[in-house]
């Protein structure tokens, strides 16, 4: 067990450091310098203005040196200082970071209250119709794009726009209450599609499981159909769906750009877009990688919980 | 033979048609729309759906027809989706099926790549491949095709490992078959069956990707339309003018229901694990 975590983070520690060189060399190599990226398709400059410039912007070394130092101030917790805002990357993101976190765990909360009680109900096949429009609802939640269904509940619910603060952040510490109504249709929005792919999933595991002998045997031995469904299915059909979970979590976190762009919301997501637009490149690269180390961290967490619950289950 | 599974499994029959009817509507487009998708007409700005004017789905803030745009648009989203499907398809399997067949150090080379894509959320990485290679329609489709690469890469993989060591493999490398025969010949046709279901499946992802991507104004870029970039020009104006969100936001929805019930339908075709459970 421990030798397998161990064995996960140094392939973790490898893929960050792969991630960095990815999004580093990137900004960099393709088309031209990240300070052309800066400069924009607008701005003539001379080779002469150019060769300044680089050494104002400290970009007058090789790429490895300067992939190098960058590596190293970031190890140090220096992510560099925005091109726009002279700020430091790091303590602008970490001013972002609460939101966007809050609002993929309410994200989160919503597609399991929603997904899972619906997908049990769907597997148990009681009520046909009943069974149909889940199934219906699951597809249309599958395939609706995260932001349309943010358009949708502006439109539908823009006469809440007194009740519902929007385009500022409380915290959830500050106010718990008035935090959970600001996020309420945002995670909603967000969670939508997750709620489907959860539901569909836990209805085609307790599907699966039901076929099982031992659920044959529990039959047999007179077991009531409500016991068997929570002591013998559903904790075995619930596995997999953690799985689904945790890798579905990190991609809340990317979703979360475009639902913040429509609610108006300041996280990370809009701070991507405004670095985006901005040709802002330290703010780029540093808020990239944090996002995606947020994401390898998640999905390693997902694997060892899933190793540490189901003892059938063992990694060398 | 296809014939007969398909009158089998409505789903996937239904999935199929609303997909050759958008194929139809994107070749029609090339010849015919309604209204000139491009041209701004200030007279008409932001009417309303009505059958008088003939503006069936209404106008949009310039004044263009939202139908005949939704069509025009259908021929772009389409061709992005379809073509970045084809570069993560082309690139994934190739890297997939050499990595589970060689393995030892091009395995792990070639999956250590893949894990560095699969490591960003496939929104963020194509926001950020469109950040660095600048905001055009080919663009879109290299950014939508490099982010499904890991997928097609990881499923290949496996489906090549868990048939490698079969006897018909053994038997064709013993007659002298040579590795990219045995590669391409024999175990590549044994694969497709996945593949197809993993390609319906990216097909409807790149819809949703580029129209994210359009939608934050980092993919289809003005005049032309993309479903998705209509949807983020209509931000402005949908609390007024309602329908010019959404319209375009049901057909996408519709198409994805299309290709997700295709999908579906194929898995069940092709994939029997399941097919007792249903």
């Amino acid at each position: 067990m421990y030798n397998y975590i161990l064995k996960r983070f140094i392939s973790l520690i490898l893929v960050l450091l792969g991630v960095s060189i990815l999004i580093f060399f990137m900004i960099r190599l393709v088309p031209g310098s990240a300070l052309e990226l800066y400069l924009g398709t607008q701005v003539e400059v001379t080779p002469e203005q150019m060769e300044e410039l680089k050494i104002i912007f400290g970009e007058d070394k090789p790429v490895l040196v300067l992939y190098g130092e960058w590596l190293f101030r970031i190890l140090r917790g220096d992510f560099g200082c925005s091109l726009r805002t002279s700020r430091p990357v790091l303590s602008d993101i970490i001013s972002r970071l609460p939101l966007t976190l809050e609002l993929t765990i309410f994200a989160l909360s919503f597609s399991v209250i929603i997904g899972l009680p619906l997908g049990i109900l769907s597997s148990r096949k009681q009520n046909p119709f009943m069974d149909l429009v889940i199934r219906i609802t699951g597809l249309l939640g599958l395939s609706i794009p995260q932001f349309f269904l943010a358009i949708l509940f502006v439109l539908f619910f823009s006469s809440f726009e007194g009740w519902i603060p929007m385009g500022v952040y409380i915290p959830l510490f500050k106010n718990p209450m008035l935090s959970l109504k600001m996020l309420f249709f945002p995670s909603l929005a967000l969670g939508g599609g997750l709620a489907a792919v959860i539901m569909r999933f836990t209805r085609n595991s307790i599907l699966e499981v039901f076929q099982m002998d031992y659920i044959r045997t529990a039959r047999s031995k007179g077991v009531s159909e409500k016991i068997i469904l929570i002591k013998h299915v559903l904790k075995n059909a619930l596995l997999p769906v953690i799985t689904v979970l945790g890798f579905n979590a990190g991609y809340l976190m990317g979703g979360a750009v475009v639902i913040e762009e429509v609610f108006a919301l300041p996280g990370m997501g809009r701070l991507v877009l405004y670095a985006i637009y901005q040709r802002d490149y330290p703010l780029l690269q540093g808020i990239v990688l944090i996002i995606a180390a947020f994401f390898v961290l998640i999905n390693l967490f997902t694997d060892i919980l899933y190793v540490y619950i189901d003892p059938r289950i063992r990694y060398g | 033979m296809k014939h007969f599974y398909f009158k089998k499994n409505r789903v996937a029959f239904i999935g199929l048609l609303i997909i050759i009817f958008f194929i139809f509507i994107a070749i029609m487009s090339i010849f015919w729309t309604p209204f000139d998708p491009l041209e701004m007409n200030f007279k008409e700005i932001l009417q309303a759906p009505c059958f008088k004017t003939r503006h069936f789905m209404g106008t949009d803030q310039f004044g263009r027809d939202i139908l005949s745009r939704i069509i025009y648009g259908s021929r772009i989203s389409l061709s992005v989706s379809f073509s970045a499907t084809f570069i993560a398809a082309t690139f994934g399997v190739l890297m997939g099926i050499w990595a589970g067949f060689l393995g030892g150090i091009y395995d792990n080379c070639i999956m250590r790549i893949n894990d560095i894509l699969f490591s960003f959320p496939s929104l963020l990485l194509g926001i950020f491949i469109m950040a660095v290679l600048g905001e055009n329609i080919y663009n879109v489709i290299i950014a939508i095709g490099i982010v499904y690469i890991p997928q097609f890469a990881r499923i290949s993989r496996a489906a090549i490992l868990a048939i490698k060591n079969l006897e018909f493999v053994e038997a064709a490398s013993a007659i002298g078959g040579t590795r990219n025969r045995i590669l391409f010949k024999h175990l590549l046709p044994n694969i497709i069956p996945c593949l197809i279901v993993q390609t319906s499946l990216c097909l409807s992802l790149g819809i949703l990707l580029e129209s994210s991507l359009s939608f934050l104004g980092l993919g289809v870029q003005p005049p032309f339309p993309s479903w998705g970039n209509m949807l983020g020009d209509a931000r402005r104006f949908f609390i007024i003018a309602p329908w010019s969100a959404i319209f375009p936001g049901l057909t996408i929805v519709l198409i994805v229901v299309g290709f997700n019930l295709l999908g579906d339908g194929l898995r069940d075709i092709l994939d029997p694990r399941l097919k007792n459970v249903r």
